[in-house]
């Protein structure tokens, strides 16, 4: 179940940079036992991880794109330790993390995560200030005396400027982009290595989702971060992003530059997300290329996990789980049509003419 | 203060139109603590026709929504206006009862003077109603079929069990849904199969309007796409006109006929689809529409638009949006613009003009160039036809 | 055709749809309600009768007119409230004994809401087997009859203890902390799942500090009106207890003056004066208490405020928004109001009557 090629080495998704990046994962897996009532014959569980490599170097911004129940927010939540995997492990800066108190304390200093809804990600009865100066003062990132003046930087350095206005208010007094950005200043208090985001903006009003994805952008650049992003919407992971991978049942599909996988898609999974995506610059109405719903996660399809929805699907699909093969430059897709051996090669939909209604 | 141009009289009610609103406004609470809601909405809907309501939070498109068919909870109140709903009972077996008289015209109501007997009639059975949630809109403990022929018990009383059953796996059957569910609970069925169920219950009477508010924001991009291509196939069916409210403008175009752009409780531009995206008129518009990145093309770093929504119990004086807007002038901050055509949109012999509430387009200057587009395509003004959009 | 499109004026809570539950957040005040009012107004009163009472008392409640009469006097100008069987003023009696019963429910209130918290709150947020142990703990409490128990704990202490006002606060707490537990276990399990909490792991607060500085904060209207429910209790238990002469009659308490009035037939003699004053004070304590609870429900669930604007004449009926045409705008400046005897139309828009319908 490993996805490795044929010659035995295993795929790591993400932005292709030289040197060692600030956080790896290798063959995270996460099953949650289902609870049962009564005896049960054998233990279920919920596959919602499956073996999933991944390698986020500084000042690069990777999305996860997929949809609910893919996945993806239980991946950030592992990549964060707020979740024990099943099995699998994590490196930062290319050293395993240890298991120790000590050591947890100090990874929650270098990794933090940004939720979804900034209603409720912070404390209503905590004011700005107490927000940015308690990881300050837990990490002891600053002295008594410049508490103040270093919470007052973050709140600059999320461009909530100026400081004054924002330090002493409550979260219900500020509307959900600022709150948002309260909540990167947060996370920037401790100085992370890595920053990851999950669906950051898609509880906020359009017209200000942009900024936040602009600051993130920019602390990618100022900060040398690296951040992940996850969400729902592959637009905007074609926008910020460097790297997409693209999640479906528990395990990663495809992967790639993100402008390379939105222009040429190769699996036919992130065709059909493609083709469902609005696109008001569309001159016809897609064609949707497989119906139906992602599968129960408990029992999930044998072989390929798309298979029982996939327009091309072949014997092999239902058979084997297709590992991650090379479509491109720097671009995987865990799809048997990209397999020599297995393709007929008369009708090989290739990664630029199927689907993508372009 | 002169407005060079006079504010269109509403367009004149065609026998195709079957929803007229003018003037609505909507407050929450009654007196010195009342908080507007909706100002001075006004729109015309043809027959078939769908209107996407786009706006953010605050900008009252669902009150706008509920308020016109009267069905707004505590303590909304409606503060002012008039709503037309030109009724046209099919002669169709659901679209009215056998000795109901169909009369040859059109029965023009007002729905905010109608009583409740008259409301009832009308609701449901001409003008139906999809909800947010369906999974707050369906009740828990009954069966979706119990919760079909209820609608249908509620309104056709001359149907036998039979009958209604059968009409209800024929609605389930419309919509995509296999009849072998009709004895499901709804927490047995998937988001996008409950929200099916909602389409098919609003449907069961073959109304012909159907409000339908962010029906698909809770569902994934691709049941989504399945549940409106099959929603639209019904309207080509069946006819009906549809209001769709969202805050995904993107859709909207690739959807809608035509748009109308809400923003603190006004609607500042109404447009048809395709003009809209290409031709915006109002700087909210622009740059809502630049909040939107795109699916293919160059990667240019968009800025969406500064600040944030205002809070209805403190909006900005005069126009609401100038704290945000790029080209906001000194007038904007004491006088509120009306909808009126832009002066440099020529005016149309049929169909609809289309307006914006916004003073750069009162001839007075020259628009910025963003604002001052040609409309490209079928939307552009010499050729516009009843609809629209191409889609 | 102009309509203002600014709206000045306080905001009215709870007017735009779709308000998420008010926590208690600073800057928000218990609405004042009249309910609010008169229950704030009679506990103050009688927390001041409590403390001041003994002070204005015409006589000490010991002091007997004389010790010869043994028929019960009514009220006069002498004796406010007139006497007992032993020429006990029972004015004097009545302020004295609100002093001991207030005190002893508040002290009963205050630890079982101690008690509550304690294991209630550290139930819900750990978990696991503490939450198991401490949850059956709380069962057994709470299936125990409480003034039984406290009748068979209390009858053997000599008389002098039952005067110890903590020593019986204690023992009463100890029946009545159960309820208040489970109800602040089963929020803590709410609030433990809450976005802010699961910040608050990622950038590596302690356990004990996020249950005492982001749970519990958030916990307090709950928390108030436990503390109410169970002062309410408390003054009922102890009252029950001097009635039945657990509490020793010579402490003058208005439940021993129940008690003294019973053993003396005060109402078969019809000596209402007797009987009725400390029944009332037991009662009216009792309704402030509630009313304040009421004030505080309505922090909690902001949906029973607009219940206030029934009072401005409007009347909501689902499905049948009202038209009041306030707006002055096109229609000729009418307004009309909800007038509360209309038969048919429960929203007269007279509009309507005017046959608008072609």
């Amino acid at each position: 179940m490993t996805p490795t090629l044929s010659d035995g080495t295993t795929v790591v998704h993400g932005p292709k940079r030289p040197g060692i990046p600030a956080l790896e994962a290798r063959h995270l897996t996460k099953h949650f036992p289902v609870h049962q009532i009564g005896p049960s014959r054998t233990r279920q569980v919920v596959h919602a991880v499956e073996d999933i490599s991944l390698a986020l170097p500084e000042a690069t911004v990777t999305a996860v794109v997929g949809e609910s129940g893919s996945g993806k927010s239980t991946l950030a939540r592992l990549l964060t330790q707020l979740i024990a995997p099943t099995s699998g492990e994590l490196l930062l800066d290319g050293v395993p993390v240890g298991s120790s108190a000590k050591a947890r304390r100090e990874y929650t200093r270098l990794v933090h995560l940004v939720l979804q809804d900034p209603f409720s990600s912070l404390n209503a009865v905590h004011s700005v200030r107490y927000h940015l100066e308690r990881p300050l003062k837990l990490h002891k990132r600053a002295g008594r005396d410049d508490l103040d003046t270093k919470a007052r930087e973050l709140l600059e350095r999320v461009s909530l400027s100026p400081s004054e206005r924002f330090i002493d208010k409550y979260p219900h007094e500020l509307s959900g982009g600022q709150r948002q950005r309260v909540a990167i200043a947060r996370g920037l208090a401790v100085e992370p290595r890595v920053l990851l985001a999950d669906e950051p903006v898609s509880m906020l009003d359009v017209s200000i989702r942009l900024g936040v994805l602009n600051l993130l952008d920019e602390l990618r650049e100022r900060e040398r971060l690296a951040i992940l992003y996850v969400t729902h919407d592959i637009a905007s992971a074609r926008y910020l992003a460097d790297t997409a991978l693209v999640m479906y049942a528990g395990q990663v599909v495809e992967s790639g530059p993100a402008t390379q996988i939105t222009d040429a898609p190769a699996h036919p999974y992130t065709q059909l997300l493609l083709s469902a995506a609005p696109d008001p610059a569309r001159t016809e109405p897609p064609v949707l290329r497989g119906r139906g719903a992602p599968p129960s996660l408990v029992n999930p399809p044998s072989g390929c996990r798309f298979h029982p929805r996939c327009p091309f699907a072949m014997a092999i699909c239902k058979e084997a789980a297709p590992p991650p093969l090379p479509v491109a430059t720097d671009q995987v897709a865990a799809c048997w049509l990209h397999s020599a051996e297995h393709t007929a090669p008369a009708d090989p939909p290739t990664a630029a003419g199927t689907g993508a209604d372009l | 203060m002169s407005a060079p141009t006079a504010v269109p009289a509403p367009r004149a009610a065609t026998a195709d139109t079957v929803l007229e609103v003018r003037d609505l406004c909507i407050d929450y609470g009654v007196g010195a603590g009342a908080v507007r809601a909706v100002t001075d909405a006004t729109l015309t809907l043809r027959r078939g026709e769908v209107l996407g309501l786009a706006g953010e939070s605050g900008s009252g498109k669902s009150t706008l929504a509920y308020g016109l068919t009267r069905l707004l909870r505590a303590p909304g109140v409606i503060s002012g206006g008039e709503v037309l709903f030109h009724n046209r009972p099919q002669s169709s077996a659901f679209g009215a009862a056998p000795n109901e008289v169909v009369s040859a015209g059109t029965e023009i109501v007002d729905l905010l003077g109608a009583d409740m007997a008259k409301l009832r009639e009308i609701r449901w059975s001409q003008l139906a109603v999809v909800f947010q949630s369906a999974m707050h809109a369906l009740n828990p403990v009954a069966r979706i079929d119990a919760q079909l022929t209820d609608v249908l018990k509620a309104h056709r009383r001359q149907m036998s069990p039979t009958e209604r059953r059968e009409r209800a796996v024929e609605l389930l059957r419309m919509v995509g849904i296999s009849a072998d569910r009709l004895r499901s609970y709804p927490h047995e069925l998937s988001g996008g199969m409950r929200q099916r169920v909602m389409i098919a219950m609003a449907l069961a009477l073959e109304p012909q309007l159907v409000i339908m508010d962010e029906p698909t924001t809770a569902l994934d991009v691709v049941t989504q796409r399945e549940i409106l291509e099959e929603l639209m196939q019904l309207r080509e069916r069946l006819g009906f006109a549809i209001i769709f409210i969202t805050h995904d403008l993107s859709l909207l175009i690739e959807l809608a006929d035509s748009i109308a752009i809400m923003y603190a409780g006004r609607i500042v531009e109404r447009a048809g689809a395709d003009e809209l995206f290409h031709a915006p008129r109002h700087p909210y518009s622009l740059g809502l529409l630049n909040s939107f990145p795109a699916l293919h093309g160059d990667r240019v770093r968009m800025e969406g638009i500064p600040g944030s929504p205002p809070s209805l119990t403190a909006l900005p004086g005069g126009c609401a949006f100038h704290p945000r807007c790029p080209y906001a002038m000194d007038r904007c901050r004491t006088e509120t613009p009306q909808l009126v055509r832009p002066v440099s949109d020529p005016v149309r012999t049929g169909g609809e003009d289309r307006v914006a509430a916004c003073w750069l387009q009162d001839g007075l200057q020259e628009p910025p160039a963003p604002l001052h587009r040609e409309a490209t395509g079928n939307g552009s003004p010499a050729t516009d036809d009843t609809h629209g959009s191409d889609q | 055709m102009a309509v203002p499109t600014e709206t000045t004026g306080p905001a009215t809570p709870g007017t735009t749809p779709a308000v998420k539950p008010a926590r208690l957040r600073r800057g928000s005040r218990i609405p004042l309600t009249p309910k609010v009012l008169v229950g704030a107004v009679i506990l103050i009163f009688f927390a001041l009768v409590a403390i001041f009472g003994p002070m204005v008392a015409p006589h000490s409640p010991d002091w007997q007119a004389n010790s010869t009469s043994s028929t019960p006097l009514p009220p006069s100008g002498k004796f406010l409230l007139g006497t007992d069987q032993q020429q006990h003023d029972i004015f004097s009696q009545v302020l004295a004994g609100g002093r001991d019963t207030l005190l002893i429910a508040f002290v009963a209130g205050l630890i079982a809401t101690c008690l509550s918290v304690l294991i209630g709150v550290t139930a819900g947020y750990v978990g696991g087997w503490v939450d198991e142990v401490l949850s059956i703990l709380s069962n057994i409490f709470l299936a125990l009859p409480g003034l039984l128990i406290l009748m068979v704990v209390m009858t053997p202490l000599p008389p002098a203890d039952t005067d110890n006002p903590l020593l019986i606060g204690a023992v009463i707490a100890l029946t009545a902390w159960a309820w208040g537990a489970r109800v602040l276990r089963a929020q803590t399990l709410a609030l433990r799942n809450q976005d802010y909490v699961e910040s608050a792991r990622v950038i590596g607060e302690r356990k004990p500090r996020i249950i005492v500085f982001e749970i519990l904060p958030n916990l307090l209207p709950i928390l108030a009106s436990s503390f109410i429910f169970t002062v309410i209790y408390g003054i009922g238990t102890y009252v029950s207890l001097s009635w039945l002469g657990v509490i020793s009659p010579a402490t003058s308490t208005w439940g021993t003056m129940l008690n003294t009035a019973q053993q003396d037939s005060a109402m078969l003699g019809g000596y209402w004066w007797w009987y009725v004053p400390p029944a009332l004070c037991v009662a009216l304590v009792g309704i402030a208490l509630a009313l304040l609870n009421f004030g505080i429900d309505e922090i909690i669930n902001p949906r029973l405020r607009s219940a206030r604007d029934n009072r401005k004449g409007v009347r909501y009926t689902l499905g049948l928004t009202p038209v009041l045409r306030t707006a002055g705008n096109g229609s000729p400046p009418r307004s009309h109001r909800a007038t509360a005897g209309s038969a048919d139309l429960p929203t007269p828009v007279a509009a309507a009557s005017e046959g608008k319908s072609k």
